[in-house]
């Protein structure tokens, strides 16, 4: 039995991990007992948590094929080698959340999104087809269109193991990002920025929730890649060399806390206002800050630390925004990050993005928070919103099942006998 | 230096790192194991990854008669020749079947210096190459939870220390590589110290460094070394009592 637990470590639960190197050994997880697959462990709660049986893909990362952009590979690879192979020779992921060190796997079951979506949908729309392994350790190929297909970018390793997929890279003509920065002092300023940035490629905002005089003010990055003729003459195109990592000790986070967290946040605030305007960004500071931190989950201390994300339908957004930010100050819990992104609409059956804003932040694992976040879910309830299972750690069911796609969901798991077959304890505790 | 590299035994997760490490620099990679088909998703995925040329070979260690036509039969004399064949077994189905302790011995020592031993030579007549050998800190000294294994990587060791002393004047060089704890399959479900134990990436980048460097002998986790000095200085009076 291993203590296994999600990248917020929280719950941590002993679990019987089984490794996989290739499909028979998958073959004979799947036929021995009920399972999840599990990736780079890069969900925050317990997505990828079996105790009786948990099957480990980190082993099967063998890129099988590639030519003109698309690409050929097994479910354990991690975009972070997608990046090293592929970037020096002008490709690069056409979706991809905040860290690298996602498998492909994972990047499928969650369909994750980046900041891109509102121009070029989640991951999904990079899919051209995924090799899945059933329940009788039969493997089928499923493409766009087919309902497995439908159920399975979204749905959490719950519609079986995902062996292999085939997707689509971009072509870019160099490893920068051409950013352009822009500090708003409220809310409705920064979404009224956001709409008017809505053919802009790539578009975050970080934005302060804190009861501090700064409340609602952020940092709009807007982002495109750099052309050739972007770039100053002495600039090599590709820059692929690793950052270097810093670790990061438990215990910190005693310094994010109240008054802390305001004067953080603010500073953070004034130093990217005075620094506003254009910049040239290299794809690795742009794509993935925290990645250059090691373990930086560790900041929270061994209780761990719960992320919540959400996504309010447009019409409801500025409303239901406000309201969730007025919710996390008066909480004086804080977040030291909390990000607000752009959705364009939904795609498949039951992955997480609509079309309208999302905002997500983190929490330290403790009573405070969990009572804050259930406040946090009414709000988004109201406003016609819904969670992102990948960060999801301690939502009630009822909660989760006020989203109508989830008994859908659950009732497809039950009729094929699914549900029998792959679990996690999180599916377990929503009721998928 | 970006001639061909081969690795015997390469369907193991230590050869898998080291192809990869040896790819990543631009080398040509032949890979050879008993039922060399599984390693098709391999030659891919260094193709892939590397943009370089992969060939697999049909290789049985313990077949010490075929080793002379493998050798001859490949598509070109390696530039360096990794072996990183072995097995583990069960120290309880050793002691209590002498006929399984002598297929340990044979797939650790036996087969790997036969195949070493006509790569030595073709390397020697050629005047230059680097040989890899893949022993264990197991065989330093016998302990008692797994001397059978252990005695026959210390022969090993002892054979690729002789190969070194006769070819360092023939421009062929030898590397003597003693992990300790690697995360792999071999270990999989046995708990292990952490700060001594290995990812298979660490042994690859060590392995690489090491040919480049021409280091003789490596410990995968430098810490090794000075465990296995304390370990191998015990007294045997004292050491007999111990369960180490
Ligand atoms: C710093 C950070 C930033 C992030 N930013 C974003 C973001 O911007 N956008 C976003 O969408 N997400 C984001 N995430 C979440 C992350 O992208 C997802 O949780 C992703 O699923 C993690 O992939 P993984 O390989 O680590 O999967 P795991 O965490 O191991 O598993 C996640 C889910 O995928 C399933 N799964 C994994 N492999 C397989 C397989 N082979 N077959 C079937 N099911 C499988 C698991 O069962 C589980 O349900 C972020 C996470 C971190 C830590």
């Amino acid at each position: 039995m291993t203590e296994l637990s999600g990248w917020g470590l929280f719950p941590q639960i002993d679990c019987r991990v089984v490794r996989a190197r290739c499909e028979d050994d998958v073959r004979k997880a799947v036929l021995a007992a009920p399972l999840i697959a599990r990736g780079n462990g890069r969900a925050y709660g317990d997505a990828a948590l079996n105790p009786g049986q948990t099957l480990d893909m980190t082993g099967m990362d063998r890129m099988l094929s590639f030519k003109d952009g698309m690409l050929v590979a097994e479910a354990g690879v991690l975009l972070a080698d997608i990046i090293h192979a592929f970037l020096p020779r002008g490709w690069f992921p056409l979706v991809t959340p905040g860290t690298k060190m996602v498998s492909l796997g994972g990047a499928i079951a969650a369909d994750v999104h980046g900041k891109n979506h509102h121009v070029d949908g989640s991951f999904r729309s990079c899919v051209d087809w995924v090799e899945l392994m059933g329940m009788d350790g039969e493997v089928s190929r499923v493409a766009p269109g087919d309902e497995l297909f439908e159920w399975t970018l979204g749905g959490m390793g719950l519609t079986g193991v995902i062996l292999r997929a085939q997707i689509r890279l971009r072509p870019v003509e160099s490893s920068w990002i051409v950013q352009d920065s822009k500090a708003l002092t409220s809310l409705t300023e920064t979404i009224d920025a956001f709409e008017a940035a809505m053919d802009a490629p790539y578009s975050v905002a970080w934005i302060d929730c804190t009861d501090g005089p700064q409340h609602g003010h952020s940092i709009l990055l807007l982002g495109r890649h750099a052309r050739s003729e972007d770039l100053p003459a002495d600039r090599p195109k590709f820059n692929l060399q690793r950052r270097g990592k810093i670790p990061v000790p438990f215990g910190m986070p005693l310094l994010f806390k109240g008054r802390a967290l305001q004067l953080i946040n603010s500073a953070y605030w004034r130093l990217k206002a005075r620094r506003a305007g254009r910049a040239l960004v290299d794809w690795d500071s742009y794509f993935y800050p925290l990645d250059g931190l090691a373990n930086w989950n560790k900041l929270y201390g061994r209780n761990g630390f719960i992320q919540f994300q959400c996504v309010l339908p447009r019409d409801m957004a500025p409303d239901g925004l406000a309201k969730l930010m007025a919710a996390i100050a008066e909480s004086k819990q804080g977040s030291v990050l909390s990000v607000l992104k752009r959705f364009g609409p939904q795609t498949s059956h039951f992955s997480f993005p609509m079309a309208g804003y999302t905002l997500a932040m983190d929490f330290p694992a403790n009573e405070r928070s969990l009572a804050l976040m259930e406040q946090l879910d009414k709000i988004t309830l109201a406003h016609g919103g819904r969670f992102y299972l990948a960060k999801d750690a301690r939502m009630a069911q009822a909660v989760a099942k006020a989203d109508p796609r989830a008994e859908t969901f659950a009732a497809m798991r039950k009729e094929t006998g699914l549900a029998a077959r792959f679990a996690s304890v999180q599916s377990e505790r929503l009721g998928l | 230096m970006s001639g061909p590299v081969l690795i015997l035994g390469a369907a193991s997760d230590i050869a898998r790192a080291v192809a990869r490490s040896f790819g990543e620099a631009g080398h040509p990679i032949q890979l050879a194991a008993r039922n060399a088909e599984r390693l098709e998703d391999d030659a891919r995925d260094l193709a892939t990854r590397y943009g370089v040329e992969v060939t697999t070979h049909e290789f049985d260690a313990l077949e010490t008669d075929s080793h002379a036509g493998f050798v001859a039969g490949l598509p070109a004399l390696p530039e360096v020749a990794i072996c990183a064949v072995g097995a583990m077994g069960t120290q309880t189905k050793s002691e209590a079947d002498p006929q399984a302790a002598i297929q340990i011995m044979r797939a650790n020592y036996e087969g790997p210096a036969s195949v070493l031993a006509h790569l030595a030579n073709a390397m020697e007549a050629r005047g230059s190459g680097t040989l890899v050998g893949i022993s264990s800190v197991a065989g330093d000294r016998g302990r008692a939870s797994n001397y059978v294994y252990g005695s026959a990587k210390a022969g090993f060791t002892a054979f690729l220390s002789g190969l070194r002393n006769r070819l360092s004047k023939q421009g062929v060089h030898v590397v003597t590589v003693l992990p300790g704890f690697v995360k792999t399959a071999m270990l999989e479900g046995i708990e292990t110290p952490a700060p001594l134990t290995a990812e298979p990436e660490e042994v690859g980048a060590a392995i690489l460094k090491a040919v480049r460097r021409k280091t003789n002998v490596i410990y995968t986790r430098p810490v090794w070394r000075a465990v296995m000095a304390v370990i191998r200085n015990i007294p045997e009076p004292v050491f007999k009592k111990t369960s180490i």
